[in-house]
């Protein structure tokens, strides 16, 4: 089960990183990318397209963010546990 | 010849241009010395149900965009900061400056004064109205705010030139791209900045067009004939025809320029502008003739000269009723008519009407025919209309292109809704 589990969050950050990859000016630092990296400060995205890769997500992975959810994503790590969170949710509601 | 009495003479050292006939200034000049149309029938119109199909919108590749956008805004994004962008970034290299690094200091003393009628009209009625309307507000994203801002184009223009001086955007419907070179002259002629980009940009959409097509102004009858349908001085003038694109001058104190070294296109003598009040004959939509006239002759007064001295006229000229009426208040203006009159000519011939961006992409005309020396031709006027051949000599309507040296002044002229009128004098540089 928590193999699994850990396949799921590998597979989810592949996908995050490529939502982010057109928002980051410098490329070369997503290389270096793990789960701590700071989306706006680490990855020198402006901030204001924080609400656009949220955006990008909730359409990537067929998910609504909520604003309290949303609110808990500093990290790419954050993001993973908020998204795969969200799918565990949806796919109960779909059992 | 007394040129003005203040410290700061104003060059013009760099122009970029997006015009439906020509992207860049060198294909754009081309264009107008050949009289090429750049009128298309668009089928977008035809499913938008507009009686009038036909437009000028310049043609931007895909590899021409990605030297301009982030990719993050490739989704959506307004053709008015596209053009504006393009137009702006070659007028800077062409002043012979360098596109500034990524940590660069801002260039404190230049700036940018980039006009617009309806900025973002295309993402703000394709876009985002819709899903306003269906409830999807949340799904809006970061960038609709700057994406349809009247001053987008002049917002991402000074982001991508790192511009430190004044950037802003000026709105005065068809007068707009003619008010921002008078309003930037003014400004360096004060001593406020050494350099100003100043122009016009705006984008093609129906959004904007659509309130034209149904107040029955635009040409209706040549939607099988799009090349011939702006018609500027004809008897058989029918409406105008929609343009887009952008025309960008860099303006530069005399001083900056000669310290730099760089190629000087040709002197701003003077401009001026003004409103008819709707009064007098003046309305919404149509000129007060006495303001229109008194527009033109401050121009030439603040510009030191005489009437007399112009060569050329760069007309408003749209292709409707009004065209005639331009023409009295020219001669009335300068007092001069029949043979006496000078040079006439009107770009929208080959380009329609650009709106914002009209008096920008005109002025660029203007620079190049005193800077080249030729006259391009004004298109489609076969039949000179009969109340403008009671005014003006048949020969003095440029209908081939001239090729000429002894250009030393051009007028240039803009008129807009609300009544508001524009007019610069341009001087060719001879090394004085």
């Amino acid at each position: 089960m928590a193999e699994t589990n850990k396949t799921d969050k590998t597979s989810i950050q592949a996908k995050v990183l490529e939502v982010i990859r057109p928002y980051v000016k410098d490329e070369t630092v997503l290389s270096s990318l793990t789960g701590q990296t700071d989306i706006i400060k680490d990855l020198k995205i402006n901030s204001a397209r924080f609400v656009d890769i949220l955006l990008d997500i909730e359409d990537a992975f067929e998910i609504a963010i909520d604003d309290s959810s949303a609110a808990k994503i500093i990290t790419v790590e954050d993001a993973i546990n908020v998204i795969s969170d969200k799918l565990a949710l949806k796919n109960e509601g779909a059992k | 010849m007394q040129v003005n009495n203040n410290k700061h003479r104003v060059v013009i050292t760099g122009m970029g241009v997006v015009s439906p006939n020509g992207i860049g200034v060198g294909a754009f000049e081309q264009a107008i010395r050949k009289g090429t149309s750049g009128i298309k029938y668009l089928p977008e119109l035809e499913s938008f149900q507009f009686a009038a199909r036909i437009g000028g919108v310049p043609e931007i590749s895909d590899e021409l965009k990605q030297h301009y956008f982030p990719k993050e805004l490739f989704k959506s994004f307004s053709a008015s900061i596209l053009f504006g962008c393009i137009a702006g970034r070659e007028a800077w290299l062409d002043a012979g400056l360098k596109m500034p690094e990524e940590l660069s200091e801002p260039d404190w003393d230049t700036g940018a004064i980039l006009g617009s009628g309806l900025a973002g009209a295309d993402i703000l009625g394709g876009t985002a109205v819709p899903m306003i309307n269906n409830g999807n507000t949340k799904r809006l994203g970061s960038t609709m705010v700057e994406q349809c801002m009247n001053s987008g184009p002049s917002a991402y223009l000074g982001g991508l030139l790192a511009l430190g001086n004044q950037v802003t955007t000026n709105s005065s419907a068809c007068s707009t791209g003619t008010e921002a070179i008078v309003d930037a002259f003014e400004r360096i002629k004060a001593g406020h900045a050494k350099r100003m980009l100043a122009g016009g940009s705006e984008g093609s959409s129906t959004y904007l067009w659509a309130g034209f097509d149904s107040m029955r102004v635009l040409n209706r009858v040549s939607n099988d004939n799009p090349e011939s349908a702006s018609r500027p001085m004809s008897a058989s003038a029918a409406g105008f025809v929609p343009g887009a694109g952008a025309g960008l001058l860099m303006l530069e104190s005399l001083e900056s320029a000669l310290q730099r070294k760089q190629r000087i296109y040709a002197e701003i003598l003077g401009g001026a502008v003004n409103c008819g009040g709707q009064r007098q004959g003046g309305t919404m939509t149509a000129p007060n003739s006495k303001g229109v006239q008194r527009c033109i002759r401050s121009a030439v007064e603040l510009s030191g000269i005489k009437p007399a001295d112009i060569d050329a006229i760069s007309g408003h000229l749209t292709s409707t009723m009004a065209d005639p009426v331009e023409i009295k208040n020219w001669t009335e203006a300068l007092g001069r008519k029949g043979k006496d009159f000078p040079y006439i000519n009107s770009v929208k011939s080959m380009v329609g009407h650009c709106l914002g961006a009209a008096g920008a992409i005109e002025s660029i005309a203007t620079v190049l025919q005193l800077y080249k020396g030729f006259l391009h031709p004004s298109i489609n006027c076969e039949d000179v209309h009969p109340e403008i051949l009671k005014l003006i000599s048949e020969e003095r309507v440029v209908r081939k292109e001239m090729i000429t040296d002894n250009l030393k002044i051009i007028a240039k002229a803009s008129f807009g809704f609300g009544d508001v009128n524009s007019c610069l004098i341009f001087k060719k540089w001879d090394n004085t």
